[in-house]
């Protein structure tokens, strides 16, 4: 397993977010992770990228234990991630946001800037060049000079997912990438999801978008009040019957 | 005939124009540190430890003078780091809430303490500092600051002002350079101080105290944030303006202040991003864009 929970429990307060949560991702695959509202499928993606500690539990990240660590060594292991009320740089450039997610693999030290080293401007040339190659693979380079807080909502999600792109992650952590995307937008996600898997990245998304979530993923996990329901292809868990009654309620007999 | 001319506006208007590079130095030092979206109001207490360090160091050591303004520089920013370290770990306003009570503790201090000469100021402090050296030290802190927003730490700064959370996931140690933005804002205040302590001839606790905190984070409203220059403009324009005004015919101190007050709430009102929004740029990388 390239990510595993193992009984992974986090409360706030008296609220159970997780309990005992357990299960894996195979690498190179999309991972789908639904339950209703609240059931805490953002928290757990939280505690993967290290902005919530988890209680108790492990997390296993291609076998080392990485519930301990802050966010940012979390991410310098290769994970990135989006956010479902998306986050950006909103007084930057969709261009600059993404040139800022290349934090962890540029260099853009000091002294050859001061010096005005014409390495310095190779570099920063190359990271232009690099960052213009993600917005195209997320469908917006035509924005990118249009300033962040000018975009539509798909728009903004899309730039949220060249920016974790840029970061160059193994595994990515995708907190309801197409809400609020028109039908084309999501066939072009789809396809880009799809083309970063090939490429040899793990995905772990979180989606409302039933029809979406069967089609991509090869596993699905289900959350109910903080507990795995099942983990399963889209078929077993389209059968399971906790989960029918966890979406749909049981009929009164 | 241009030299005579030269010479006699220098003679008049030579201290103003000292004070304007100061005053925009200082205003510097507090735009590194809210460059990273933290408020510190404790760059003037900084800009105090530097000129009373390197006043002492010249007055009774006899140390060179650009040693005593490197020590000047070096010792608020050690102290920086002290107090950093802790308190930026917490987001928030923790650090305006820890720097305005550092601020007071320095004053308190050297009103009362023998080496630094109390409420009466550190007299007799050679003068050393140039028109020539305070406008060179301004254009290189300038240009510094602006490569270094070009650099891995700019870019770090920037991402934090932005969102401090997004930022961390991006693989940004936050309080390392938070920290480092606190400290580096401490280390251009108190090399100022000690620039400004062989100016003048004497140094007073008052002039560092939370009102020259607070006329620092003005400069940098009304200038603007969005680019080095804004500060810079901002702190000419507010030192300037009482003296243009006496020209103009306007005595009255409160009068004065309330003129100040007028303009930066105008800016706050309508200008949100200062004055530098006049020049016209948008987002972090403006000079490279215009090839797209």
């Amino acid at each position: 397993m390239f990510l595993e929970f193992e009984k992974i429990s986090r409360s706030f307060g008296g609220l159970n977010a997780l309990s005992e949560v357990s299960f894996g991702l195979e690498a190179g695959t999309i991972h789908g992770l639904i339950g209703p509202n609240g059931s805490g499928k953002t928290t757990l993606i939280n505690v993967v990228s290290g902005i919530t500690e988890p209680d108790s539990g492990r997390l296993l990240l291609a076998g080392r234990p990485i519930h301990r660590l802050p966010s940012y060594r979390i991410a310098a292991l290769g994970v990135a991630r989006t956010f479902q009320n998306i986050r950006l740089f909103s007084s930057m450039t969709c261009l600059e946001n993404v040139i800022a997610g290349q934090h962890l693999r540029a260099g853009r030290a000091l002294v050859p800037l001061l010096l005005r080293l014409p390495s310095a401007r190779r570099e920063e040339r190359q990271s232009r060049e690099e960052a213009m190659a993600c917005l195209a693979s997320a469908g917006i380079e035509n924005r990118a000079s249009a300033l962040a807080s000018s975009l539509s909502y798909g728009e903004r999600r899309r730039l949220e997912i060249a920016r974790a792109m840029a970061l160059k992650p193994r595994l990515l952590l995708l907190d309801e990438p197409i809400a609020g995307m028109h039908r084309r937008e999501i066939e072009e996600m789809e396809n880009l999801f799809r083309s970063l898997v090939e490429s040899g990245v793990t995905i772990l998304l979180i989606e409302h978008n039933m029809p979406f979530v069967m089609r991509l993923c090869s596993r699905i996990t289900v959350l109910h009040f903080g507990q795995t329901v099942t983990t399963g292809t889209p078929e077993e868990v389209a059968r399971h019957p906790e989960v029918i009654e966890a979406y749909l309620g049981v009929e009164d007999r | 005939m241009t030299v005579e001319f030269l010479s006699q506006f220098l003679a008049v208007y030579g201290s103003l124009i000292n004070f304007i590079g100061v005053n925009a130095l200082l205003a510097l030092s507090l735009y590194v540190t809210l460059s990273a979206g933290q408020l510190s109001l404790g760059n003037a207490a900084f800009a105090g430890i530097g000129g009373y360090a390197s006043g002492i160091l010249t007055m009774h050591l006899n140390v060179p003078y650009p040693i005593s303004v490197l020590a000047g520089a070096f010792l608020p920013a050690v102290v920086a780091l002290l107090i950093g370290v802790p308190v930026l770990r917490i987001r928030g306003v923790f650090l305006a809430m820890a720097t305005l009570a550092f601020g007071e503790v320095v004053r308190i201090a050297a009103v009362n303490l023998g080496i630094t000469g109390g409420a009466q100021g550190l007299v007799g402090i050679p003068n050393k500092t140039t028109t020539f050296i305070i406008y060179g030290t301004l254009a290189a802190t300038t240009y510094f600051l602006k490569v270094l927003g070009g650099a891995r730490i700019g870019w770090s700064f920037a991402s934090i002002r932005e969102d401090e959370t997004a930022a961390k996931v991006m693989g940004i140690n936050t309080t390392y350079y938070k920290t480092m933005a606190f400290v580096l804002g401490a280390f251009i205040a108190g090399m100022t101080g000690a620039i400004y302590a062989h100016l003048n001839f004497i140094i007073t606790p008052g002039e560092f105290g939370f009102s020259a905190a607070v006329q620092l984070l003005i400069y940098n409203i009304v200038g603007g944030t969005r680019s080095v220059y804004g500060p810079v403009l901002g702190a000419f324009i507010l030192t300037a303006l009482p003296e243009v005004l006496r020209g103009a015919g306007v005595t009255a101190g409160p009068l004065r202040l309330g003129v100040n007050g007028v303009i930066l709430l105008l800016v706050i009102l309508y200008l949100p991003n200062g004055l530098s929004s006049f020049f016209g740029k948008k987002g972090k990388l403006h000079a490279q864009r215009d090839g797209e």
